[in-house]
């Protein structure tokens, strides 16, 4: 097809309302994250029963997960798809439909968890009629972008929309397949799991890891593979690779779950194959990388003026990182040190603060001027100030938990020279403390970089321009 | 639409693209890089190796075994043995000797510390505090105030059977409840509250008399003529203003209406004979410990310390009694006791 003759009269509505649920529910999860990131250190401000850690823990995995990570891959890909298949989105109706609904879900999903009603599966707490509802609004979701796909003007689909794809898919299998459950009664919360005992494990983290791997792995590749090529202008690295990759990543990942059931009552040959297949899947992991960041060979000045291309930059350094990180932890030495630590939070952090946030945010400040018609963000200082202070919050995190979690682990097993136990829980307790306190500082600036978004993307909309800024950067064109 | 028409090369980079376009985007046809090839291969080959020498994947009749042999049990017992091991250098002699040769035997002093000091935190500190120092219902076990007596025996005993525990041997007692049963009036509690008081330094009120005549109808036969307290009753001292549940004025009344009865479980069924005999020893130790037959005698100084790691700061030395040229019995204690 050639260059387009008109432009498609796209849908950026849908895609506004889920940008600015993605800042909302962003700043939401954050807070929530620095509250129970504070009672660690000062276990007075579990104000019981409904702000105890218990019940906030899922508050905010859920609102940073589903709700902030969500509504980014709901703006991201009904936007992205549309542009790459050069057709409006199907169906307004039910898009809007999948907005509504997904908000439903998470409010749902939250008020139930502050209330104590929560099924105890990480990552898949809400209860059957919450599960229930979400399975109604991701059918919609799968049915609207299959039938835009489905309507495309070009040929080939671009990879961006193989992993979206991946990702809405794979997610609505392992929602169905972790959930089932029976419910007590109609008009109950409470159900009971189709599954028990080491089953039930298995097929939690069956659920658990792939939940990483395609909501927060495939998913936001997705929206790497748009935005990085986008911001960058350049095309993508290599289309070999994106195609071994991808289809390398999505066979694998599936394999890799028992890796968070070493040393249980998990069989042995079971936690062998998680942990093989979680060691094959680093290379497939760094496919992305590779192709995002080799995508600026030839044009990496450009990183150097434009805050919105060194968010995604790190963004993309983070996800190398972590994926390194996974699948040395998974090995089973390794994970006989860090299971149960501060090392797997600091872990999940650089990810989820580093990869699964930058990226994110790189995507939003290149959407928010789009979306709202405007020539350009209100600020480019202060995305440049976001992006240091998040940055020197996510360091501060996760340099804090990586040691505090080896501390830990060792101060657990630590034997004496006459065989006899060293340290009792509460003195690993009490030798985390200074650790909790720097993550809150961590945790701290990153909720503030986040603020100075909220604040720069309602300047945008609003249409304002920061004249001093604007003034500067005309006298530089003009000398 | 043919994408070989389309196809061009990229000007920065020199390399053909693969002539698909959507919105913008193209791709460059750059091939796999080597490197990246070559790594996964080796993790596949290496994945292929763990598989013959793991346990690996499961068959109609259970799994492959791997040439190893590993099984997480096996690995977990070599681990234990390992550990085992350590211990078992000390813990023959350890069971054969009795306390006063462990106390006077530095290695197996230090033994009996490190192991108590492991056990303490992990069983008793819930309740007694990591320090020991107890709290309200909780006794201090670093003074040298005891229930049911502070001899290395005592304290065996103790730990074996409990207190109030669900066993016949159990250390059991029962202080009525004054007041809730009616036993006595509330003026009349008032009254030996004062008295109590006055016991352990409080100024006398004027009803000293009365709470005296009260006292000794009621409570001396468990507390003692003089409120010292009987170990053989679990009877607190009531005269050292070391108070278990609060020595205000309200506490006290309120411990003789209700009567207060705490419990421990018996750690006999719990813990291992070795490990109850260390935990005696670290609690003995601790500060309190009350003289017994045993009697320090100078520990070889010159002798190698063995390193048991932390333990509460103990100081490496036999326990230090008042008055360690003189001997006493229990027998002569009880004496002394009743003399008082």
């Amino acid at each position: 097809m050639s260059s387009a003759t008109e432009t498609p009269d796209y849908n950026y509505e849908i895609v506004r309302k889920f940008t600015l649920a993605t800042l909302f529910w962003g700043v939401i999860g954050l807070t929530a994250g620095l509250f129970i990131a504070l009672q660690m250190v000062f276990p007075d401000l579990n104000i019981e029963p409904y702000l105890s850690f218990g019940r906030l823990r899922p508050v905010h995995t859920s609102a940073v997960i589903f709700a902030f990570g969500g509504n980014a891959l709901f703006a991201t890909s009904y936007y992205v798809v549309q542009r790459t298949c050069g057709v409006r989105l199907y169906s307004d109706k039910i898009s809007n439909f999948t907005f509504w609904g997904y908000q439903a879900f998470i409010v749902m999903a939250a008020l139930g968890y502050v209330l104590g009603v929560n099924q105890s599966k990480e990552y898949a707490e809400p209860e059957w009629y919450a599960d229930l509802w979400l399975t109604g609004v991701w059918v919609a979701y799968l049915y609207v972008y299959m039938m835009t796909i489905i309507n495309r003007k070009v040929s080939h689909l671009y990879v961006a929309n193989w992993f979206y794809l991946a990702f809405i898919i794979t997610v609505a299998i392992l929602h169905l397949g972790n959930g089932l459950a029976l419910p007590v009664s109609l008009m109950g919360a409470k159900s009971y799991s189709a599954y028990a005992g080491v089953q039930s494990a298995m097929i939690q983290w069956w659920y658990g890891h792939n939940a990483v791997g395609f909501f927060l792995t495939a998913g936001f590749l997705g929206m790497m593979y748009y935005f990085v090529p986008k911001q960058a202008n350049r095309p993508i690295y290599s289309y070999r690779l994106s195609i071994v990759h991808f289809w390398s990543l999505i066979f694998i990942y599936m394999w890799a779950g028992p890796h968070h059931l070493h040393y249980t009552a998990l069989p042995d040959w079971a936690q062998t194959l998680g942990m093989t297949f979680s060691i094959m899947l680093w290379m497939p992991s760094w496919g992305g990388m590779i192709n995002g960041v080799m995508t600026l060979s030839g044009a990496w000045q450009k990183l150097r003026d434009d805050p919105v291309l060194q968010f995604m930059i790190i963004a993309l350094a983070f996800y190398g990182m972590s994926t390194f990180e996974g699948p040395l932890m998974s090995i089973r030495a390794v994970n006989a040190l860090s299971h149960y630590t501060e090392w797997t939070i600091g872990h999940v952090h650089s990810g989820a603060l580093g990869w699964v946030g930058f990226i994110t945010y790189g995507a939003m400040y290149h959407l928010v001027p789009k979306l709202w018609g405007r020539e350009r963000m209100y600020s480019t200082k202060l995305i440049s100030m976001h992006l240091w202070i998040a940055t020197l919050g996510i360091v501060l995190y996760i340099a804090a938990l990586w040691p505090a979690g080896i501390n830990q682990g060792l101060m657990w097993r630590e034997y004496n020279d006459m065989g006899f136990l060293v340290n009792s829980i509460i003195e690993v307790v009490v030798a985390m403390k200074p650790y909790y306190m720097i993550r809150v500082l961590g945790g701290l600036l990153y909720l503030s970089g986040a603020l100075i978004m909220a604040y720069n993307v309602w300047k945008t909309i609003r249409g304002d321009v920061n004249e001093k800024e604007f003034a500067a950067e005309q006298q530089g064109v003009a000398a | 639409m043919s994408d070989d028409k389309n196809k061009e090369i990229d000007q920065l980079s020199g390399v053909e693209t693969t002539g698909h376009e959507w919105d913008g985007l193209k791709e460059l046809n750059n091939p796999l890089p080597r490197w990246w090839v070559w790594v996964f291969l080796v993790t596949i080959v290496w994945a292929g190796w763990y598989f013959v020498a793991y346990p690996a994947w499961p068959t109609l009749s259970g799994h492959t075994e791997g040439s190893k042999g590993y099984t997480q049990f096996n690995e977990l017992r070599e681990s234990q043995d390992e550990i085992r091991e350590r211990q078992q250098a000390y813990l023959e002699r350890f069971n054969k000797a009795s306390f006063k040769e462990i106390l006077n035997d530095r290695e197996l002093y230090a033994f009996a510390m490190a192991g108590g000091a492991s056990a303490f935190k992990d069983n008793c500190a819930t309740c007694h505090g990591t320090g020991a120092a107890g709290g309200k219902g909780y006794p201090n076990l670093i003074d040298d105030d005891w229930l049911w007596g502070g001899k290395l025996d005592d304290i065996h005993q103790t730990l074996q059977y409990g207190i109030r525990a669900d066993n016949y041997d159990t250390r059991l007692s029962q202080m009525p409840s004054f007041g809730k049963d009616k036993l006595l009036t509330r003026e009349e509690i008032e009254t030996v509250t004062d008295y109590v008081l006055s016991l352990s330094g409080a100024e006398q009120t004027e009803t000293f008399e009365a709470g005296h005549e009260i006292f000794q109808k009621n409570c001396a036969s468990c507390h003692g003529e003089d409120g010292k307290g009987k170990h053989e009753f679990g009877a607190p001292n009531l005269a050292d203003a070391i108070w278990l549940y609060g020595g205000k004025r309200a506490d006290v009344f309120e411990t003789i209406y209700v009567a207060r009865a705490g419990m421990m479980p018996a750690w006999g069924p719990r813990l291992d004979e070795p490990t109850i005999r260390q935990l005696t020893v670290y609690l003995h130790q601790l500060g309190g410990g009350e003289s017994d037959e045993v009697q320090a005698e100078l520990i070889d100084e010159e002798a190698p310390l063995p390193d048991a790691g932390q333990y509460n700061d103990a100081p490496l030395e036999a326990p230090e009694y008042e008055n360690p040229e003189k001997t006493v019995t229990p027998a002569e204690e009880e004496d002394a006791a009743s003399a008082e």
